[in-house]
């Protein structure tokens, strides 16, 4: 009854052409972007920030990262936590490094540099596919666990081997409290969101869905392979490199190599397919699941009022999680966004039958 | 040279450990299609099940024997993998039948998780003993032709031996039984297998309890050198470069895969490390791997990729 | 059935969101001290964690059921498992830091989330104590203001084992192999500095032999040192990575007397298993960490015979439990310190605490009062001094425990206070951070 289109004409391609076609879905937007925007930072608690809201949008950022390299374009990458490193630590040399230097700037050149780092160890997957892709990609992700822990310079000769950041400023003004961070990098994410559904829906995602479904058949009818399939990995490690700046800089403050281990890889690789592979939006939802499910986990407990050890809470937790990720691929192997997308499709019809 | 031989027969043995754990991924890719990412959780469920059981039995039984105490948790822990089997067949792989491979990938790490926990809730987080009288001491040989002789490591001859005597009986069961022939249908095409009355969830229980029993030989292998702990899981990780080297279905190419990859590691770690300062035969494997496969990109002894347009 | 699912998942989603929402606004708030314990119950240090967080925990219920709390105050506390993972730890950090009357310090338990917090607790005025971890130059209080590295640092623990070293080499280290084994990480790479400045000072050679985590393979490593034939092996390894080490030893035939291990990978957890094969492992203490003392026994009398224990009553007395016990009194006496200063009797606030961290001064008396008599030797922290006096003890073990081979060791100070003040005085650059004054 309300998601109707009926009455909603376009009369010019541009019209036709536009990200939210449908009037509500752009009005739906817009109030989530009031929601976001003004909202949040008026009434949520600087824990919420610190501890759901950043995280949750620096990992959809690199969920939509991995999601164009997996669900867009298929080739498995397992080295995800590697990009992550490179980006972070060629934005913080980039900050240590020259005085002044902006946020901003310092982030998209720690993109850069993972988006070359991306293409670099992206050459392998124009010989290798599948699950074989999958664990040569662990190769990135052992090698840069070496590299930034061996090679002086990455760290700035640091005495420990970790790296800390400055205050985060961008032509005089400084990022310091939760709610600026929060702003800051709900507008990155929000920025690198829309361009990537616009490249996933234009000529080059069609290329690299070409690529994913039928790479052969692609190749015959004139798609170049070599230039879908580094593509991906540039486009890919590019929002993955920024992403992993943002959480180095603006989550953690300091870290350490550990901190973009395998464990972060395989826990992006389960946002993109909990969320749904192949969708933006399914990416968001994937960083939600993971970021907000063990937290909620967390606290089931108190509200039980059952007392139960930390260790035990936290392998139940671990449990519960793994059995809700089996769960969900049973039911909908494609993901939260899918199941979100059938929900829409209801909603057309509601409250009618058909 | 000496001492580049000692590298060499260190990094077999390392690799025939490293091979163990493959063995687990390979069995399992073949008869199910599936890459068991859960196969590390599933070393150290079963090794601490062994850990744990060996642990108890003689006080509930009350006996003092060790040899029969080990032997009883041998059977009781190859008994919980069986049980695990079948509990992932009828809860996960059932209900995921001919999905793609990387669903089935990232419902293997579900099952890792859950494994993992589950293992521990029931056995405990810290550290566990499994003795099972493997000689540890060094041996040196040759030492009046190489100065300071050759080191060789018992135990890991041992383990080396257990390894191929374990490979051995399961290409033979591959190849000359029935049911290996039934597991080798269900891996080229289910439908196909169903079709014909192969009961795929028996099939399936049957392979992953397969992957258990070895998950378990590994287990102890790797338990009696680093004490049960949950960083058992991790070998895992060592044993992903043998598995894509040899190839994805081939259970001799896990072993080849996994004495290049443990000749390669100890060698580059030893004569490359130190330009580099050090610590790179984790990354130099996979590295190694991948410049197999950018030649065969099947592995050594992998089914060959054949793209249908 | 799709749409049921989907009903299913959508309420499963309200659901959670609300009560996430819910529990993140209201904190009770009751005339209590608070202390957080950040714990590793589970993952791959789970083993060193347990008994650590049950010492931290048995003490503070011992304060509560022996003297009633700190004049009166009764302490709470929350554990919150971190998984030794940092963004865990971090979220631990935020939820807990405000909690009651403020967090009353955090001991992290793991220099990876010592380093993520760091930077917050200047911020949130908040005390940071990585007793025996954490980053060695964080005993110059006039750039670490929040940080306090008691009893002891990596570099202390390097002295002391090149000092034991020393001895048995009959005083001079000159022309000697030393080998440092480590886990490639900062944990691991501590150590260095200090022992290339003694190296250069003393004229022994350094072997570094790093070794990618987790370390559950290290041939290579070993197989070198047996080529190489150091004389003594300094093992800086955590978690799995310990066994691993001592049999690959064991195994390769280097003599198991000739390896010192820190104190992270020397507690019984790591060698009981091992048993005959690592006889002859030394490790350094943390005090005098491997001893027995009243306070075990009031906590045996307090809190495990009235059913209170957090793990098992076994466990009570393990090298890694009284660590616990040794931090959670030093927290405690913070408090204490504070309290005297700001007003007996009432909860103090995170700042105060710190005032009363960088105030310690527990005498010989005061230490046997409280029942460490026998585990600890006087500790007294300045505003410079965020360490207070380091004390150690070499431990060895038979086979079948650890004994106390050596008398009490004190770094010596020349080379480490002026490594402090070199790296500290950079971190304060990098970090552009003022050095307070210590009138």
């Amino acid at each position: 009854m309300f998601y109707r289109e009926n009455g909603q004409f376009k009369t010019s391609y541009r019209a036709d052409l536009a990200l939210f076609p449908v009037a509500q879905d752009r009005w739906a937007m817009l109030a989530l972007a009031a929601v976001a925007f003004v909202a949040v930072p008026l009434l949520a608690s600087d824990y919420s920030f610190r501890a759901i809201f950043i995280p949750f949008l620096i990992l959809s950022l690199a969920a939509i990262g991995l999601n164009i390299l997996v669900g867009y374009c298929g080739q498995i990458s397992l080295g995800t936590g590697a990009f992550m490193a490179v980006g972070a630590y060629a934005a913080y040399n980039l900050q240590v490094r020259i005085d002044g230097m902006p946020l901003l700037l310092a982030l998209i050149g720690g993109g850069l540099c993972a988006m070359v780092f991306g293409v670099l160890f992206g050459i392998p997957s124009l010989r290798i596919r599948g699950l074989y892709l999958a664990v040569a990609t662990l190769a990135a992700q052992f090698f840069v666990d070496w590299f930034t822990n061996r090679v002086k310079w990455v760290t700035n000769d640091s005495s420990s081997g970790s790296v800390s950041v400055r205050a985060l400023q961008m032509f005089g003004f400084e990022f310091s409290t939760p709610t600026q961070k929060y702003l800051l990098v709900l507008t990155l994410v929000v920025i690198f969101g829309l361009l990537a559904r616009n490249l996933v829906r234009g000529a080059i995602g069609r290329e690299w869905m070409a690529m994913r479904d039928m790479d052969v058949a692609a190749a015959v009818i004139g798609i170049r392979p070599v230039y879908a399939k580094l593509t991906a990995f540039a486009v890919s490690s590019f929002i993955v490199g920024v992403a992993g700046a943002l959480w180095g800089f603006v989550h953690l403050g300091a870290w350490e190599p550990s901190a973009f281990g395998i464990d972060k890889s395989l826990q992006l690789l389960f946002m993109i397919i909990i969320g749904g592979l192949g969708s933006i939006a399914g990416s968001f939802f994937g960083a939600a699941f993971v970021v907000l499910l063990p937290l909620f986990l967390n606290y089931v407990p108190h509200w039980l009022g059952l007392a139960i050890s930390t260790a035990t809470a936290s392998h139940l937790e671990h449990m519960i999680f793994g059995a809700l990720i089996v769960f969900f691929l049973i039911v909908e192997p494609h993901g939260l966004a899918r199941l979100w997308a059938t929900g829409r499709q209801k909603l057309r019809l509601w409250p009618f039958p058909h | 040279m000496g001492f580049f031989l000692e590298t060499v027969f260190g990094g077999l043995m390392a690799g025939m450990l490293y091979a163990l754990v493959a063995l687990g991924f390979v069995l399992i890719f073949k008869a199910s299609g599936v890459f068991n990412f859960a196969q590390g959780a599933m070393v150290l469920f079963a090794a601490l099940a062994m850990a744990r059981f060996a642990e108890w039995f003689p006080r509930w039984l009350g006996f003092d024997s060790a040899v029969l105490a080990n032997l009883l948790a041998f059977v009781a822990a190859a008994l919980c993998m069986v049980v695990v089997a079948w509990l992932v067949e009828r809860l996960a792989l059932r209900r995921l039948v001919n999905q793609e491979g990387i669903t089935l990938l990232m419902a293997t790490l579900g099952i890792a998780n859950v494994l993992d926990s589950a293992g521990q809730l029931l056995f405990g987080s810290a550290t566990y003993k499994i003795d099972i009288g493997m000689p540890k001491d060094p041996m040196i040989v040759l030492d009046k032709v190489f100065d300071g002789g050759l080191l060789l490591s018992k135990e890991d001859m041992f383990a080396a031996v257990l390894a191929a005597a374990l490979v051995t009986t399961l290409t033979l069961f591959f190849q000359k039984t029935a049911t290996g022939r039934a597991l080798r249908a269900v891996a080229d095409d289910h439908q196909a297998a169903q079709s014909i009355g192969i009961p795929l969830a028996r099939i399936w229980v049957i392979v992953w309890s397969i992957g258990g029993f070895v998950a378990l030989v590994a287990g102890v292998i790797w338990g009696s050198k680093l004490g049960v702990q949950y960083s058992i899981s991790l070998v895992a990780l060592k044993a992903f470069p043998v598995v894509i080297l040899g190839g994805l279905t081939s259970v001799p190419g896990a072993i080849l895969g996994g004495l290049i990859i443990g000749v390669g590691e100890k060698v580059s770690e030893i004569y490359l490390g130190p330009y580099l300062g050090g610590g790179i035969e984790n990354w130099f494997a996979y590295v190694l791997a991948l410049a197999v496969l950018l030649v065969r990109p099947q592995g050594l002894f992998g089914d060959r990729i054949i793209d249908r347009v | 059935m799709q749409g049921s699912n989907f009903t299913r998942v959508t309420a499963l989603v309200a659901a959670g969101l609300s009560m996430v929402a819910a529990s993140s606004l209201a904190q009770a708030q009751a005339a209590e001290q608070f202390v957080p314990l950040l714990v590793y119950r589970t993952g791959q240090f789970a083993p060193l964690g347990i008994p650590w967080a049950d010492g931290k925990q048995d003490y503070l219920k011992l304060i509560n059921a022996r003297d009633g709390g700190v004049n009166g105050v009764k302490l709470t506390f929350e554990e919150c498992e971190t998984a030794y993972d940092a963004a865990k730890g971090v979220e631990c950090y935020e939820r807990l830091k405000g909690k009651g009357s403020g967090a009353s310090g955090f001991d992290t338990q793991s220099t990876g989330i010592t380093f993520a917090v760091t930077d917050k607790a200047f911020v949130d005025k908040v005390p940071v104590e990585t007793p025996g971890y954490g980053l060695s130059q964080s005993v110059d209080g006039t750039v670490f203001e929040w940080n306090f590295p008691l009893m002891g640092t990596y570099w202390t623990a390097t002295d002391v084992m090149l000092q034991d070293i020393a001895k048995k080499e009959k005083g001079s280290l000159k022309g000697k192999k030393i080998a440092l084994v480590y886990h490639d990480s900062p944990y691991g790479k501590e150590p260095i500095p200090l022992l290339n400045k003694r190296a250069a000072a003393e004229g022994f050679e350094v072997l570094l032999y790093p070794v990618t985590p987790p370390g559950v393979e290290q041939k290579s490593t070993w197989l070198q040192i047996r080529q190489q034939r150091p004389d003594y092996v300094l093992f800086w390894s955590a978690g799995v990575m310990t066994p691993a080490g001592i049999r690959e030893a064991q195994a390769s035939g280097y003599p198991r007397d000739k390896i010192y291990a820190v104190w992270w990978a020397g507690s019984d957890h790591d060698v009981k298993d091992i048993g005959e094969g690592a006889k002859g492992y030394n490790a350094v203490t943390l005090q005098n960490s491997a001893a027995k003392d009243k306070v075990l026994d009031d906590i045996r009398k307090f809190v495990y015979d009235k059913g209170q224990g957090t793990g098992s009553a076994e466990g009570v007395g393990a090298i890694a439990y009284n660590r616990g016990v040794m931090i959670s009194m030093l927290q405690v006496e913070a408090i204490r310190a504070a309290q005297e200063k700001y007003g007996k009797g009432k909860p103090v606030t995170p700042e105060q605490v710190r005032w009363g961290f960088e105030n310690l001064d527990l005498t010989a008396d005061k230490l046997k009062a409280l029942g460490f008599g026998e585990m600890m030797r006087p500790i007294k922290t300045s505003c410079s001094n965020h360490m207070g006096d380091d004390w150690a003890r070499v431990i060895q073990w038979d086979g079948a425990k650890w004994n106390i081979t050596s008398g009490w060791y004190q770094s010596d100070k020349t080379h480490i206070n002026a490594l402090v003040k070199e790296y500290a005085e950079k971190y304060a650059k990098d970090k552009n951070i003022k050095t307070r004054s210590c009138s």
